[in-house]
């Protein structure tokens, strides 16, 4: 597949899809504080493997939502996705089962660090995307694994601020995209809108309701 | 507590829809989603989901608005983030926060 790799791009693919994927043991801890049994958590990094609408799944299920809410808040986390995918696929031109492995690795790391090769060739841009997808799909199913063990050993989450630890690490995942005044507005009415909504609206629905935001804030340019 | 059959439903639903957006990305033919305003509400998508996110979770219980030693530790998080930490230390300063809080029964 590929000969000679950049070593830039092997070191950048390396610390990005090894810190990324510590990230994985934040999740494993929280999904098990939702409920879910230690199986459950790791197929979902394994099968959905999109750090976002994993998070946002088991963030439903802990507010008290149903299926339908979970699946869908998930889902729309998950768009992006395809519009990766529209940039990722002449770069990458896999075909056959590679191709089902390039869009299952197709995330937010694997798509930039690889686009991010640019100057150095297409056989980078491949590299890059391949060995950060790889990479963090390596290290977060592991990281997953070890954080639903270590939150299932402790038993009581609130005692150890997992309860938290959960929206601090959505605040974490956020924070870098507050970049403008405007972003930051919307931000801050869907915080509002999302606690109106909570004491109104059926139980966990308020999480997916909040989309309505971005529908409104991108209508116009 | 949601059963263990929703919980199925939801590992199996949340890879199953995740994993055809992501095929469909190299499948669908770019103009059908290169629309601008499905561009732009689509990149405003996850800003809004996760602020909802850090909003429900930390200050609501139920469908009650609830201030407790959640909003401490997001406040921390805050701090840590304002302070260019990184990511682990942001989730751990706002979990040794609520923790603590709870621990010495003061939240």
């Amino acid at each position: 597949m590929v000969f000679s790799i950049p070593s830039t791009t092997l070191r950048q693919s390396f610390s990005v899809a090894f810190t990324v994927g510590l990230y994985g043991t934040a999740f494993g801890a929280a999904s098990v504080a939702a409920g879910l049994t230690v199986l459950q958590t790791c197929l979902l990094s394994l099968l959905t493997f999109t750090g976002a609408s994993q998070f946002a799944a088991v963030g439903v299920v802990s507010a008290g939502g149903g299926a339908v809410a979970a699946i869908a808040t998930a889902g729309l986390l998950g768009t992006r996705n395809a519009l990766y995918g529209l940039q990722m696929a002449p770069r990458v031109q896999a075909r056959g089962w590679r191709r089902i492995l390039a869009a299952h690795w197709t995330i937010d790391e694997s798509t930039n660090v690889g686009i991010a090769q640019e100057t150095l060739g297409a056989a980078a841009v491949k590299a890059g995307f391949w060995l950060t997808g790889g990479g963090v799909y390596l290290f977060w199913n592991l990281f997953t694994l070890a954080g639903a063990l270590g939150a299932k050993a402790i038993g009581t989450p609130e005692a150890w601020g997992l309860d938290a630890a959960v929206p601090a690490a959505f605040l974490g995942l956020l924070w870098p995209r507050l970049t403008s005044r405007a972003t930051r507005i919307i931000a801050l009415s869907a915080v509002v809108f999302s606690l109106a909504a909570t004491t109104a609206l059926p139980l966990g629905t308020a999480i997916i309701a909040s989309a309505v935001v971005a529908v409104v804030a991108g209508w116009q340019a | 507590m949601a059963s263990l059959m929703t919980l199925w439903l939801i590992v199996l639903g949340t890879s199953l829809v995740c994993f055809a957006t992501k095929v469909a990305g190299y499948l669908i033919p770019e103009r059908w989603i290169h629309h601008e305003r499905v561009q732009r509400i689509n990149g405003l998508m996850p800003i809004v989901l996760l602020s909802a996110l850090v909003a429900v979770q930390s200050l609501t219980t139920k469908t009650h608005l609830v201030i407790d030693h959640r909003l401490a530790g997001i406040a921390v998080a805050l701090g840590a983030l304002v302070l260019r930490a990184p990511f682990p230390l942001v989730v751990l300063s706002a979990a040794l926060t609520s923790g603590l809080l709870v621990h010495w029964h003061l939240a």
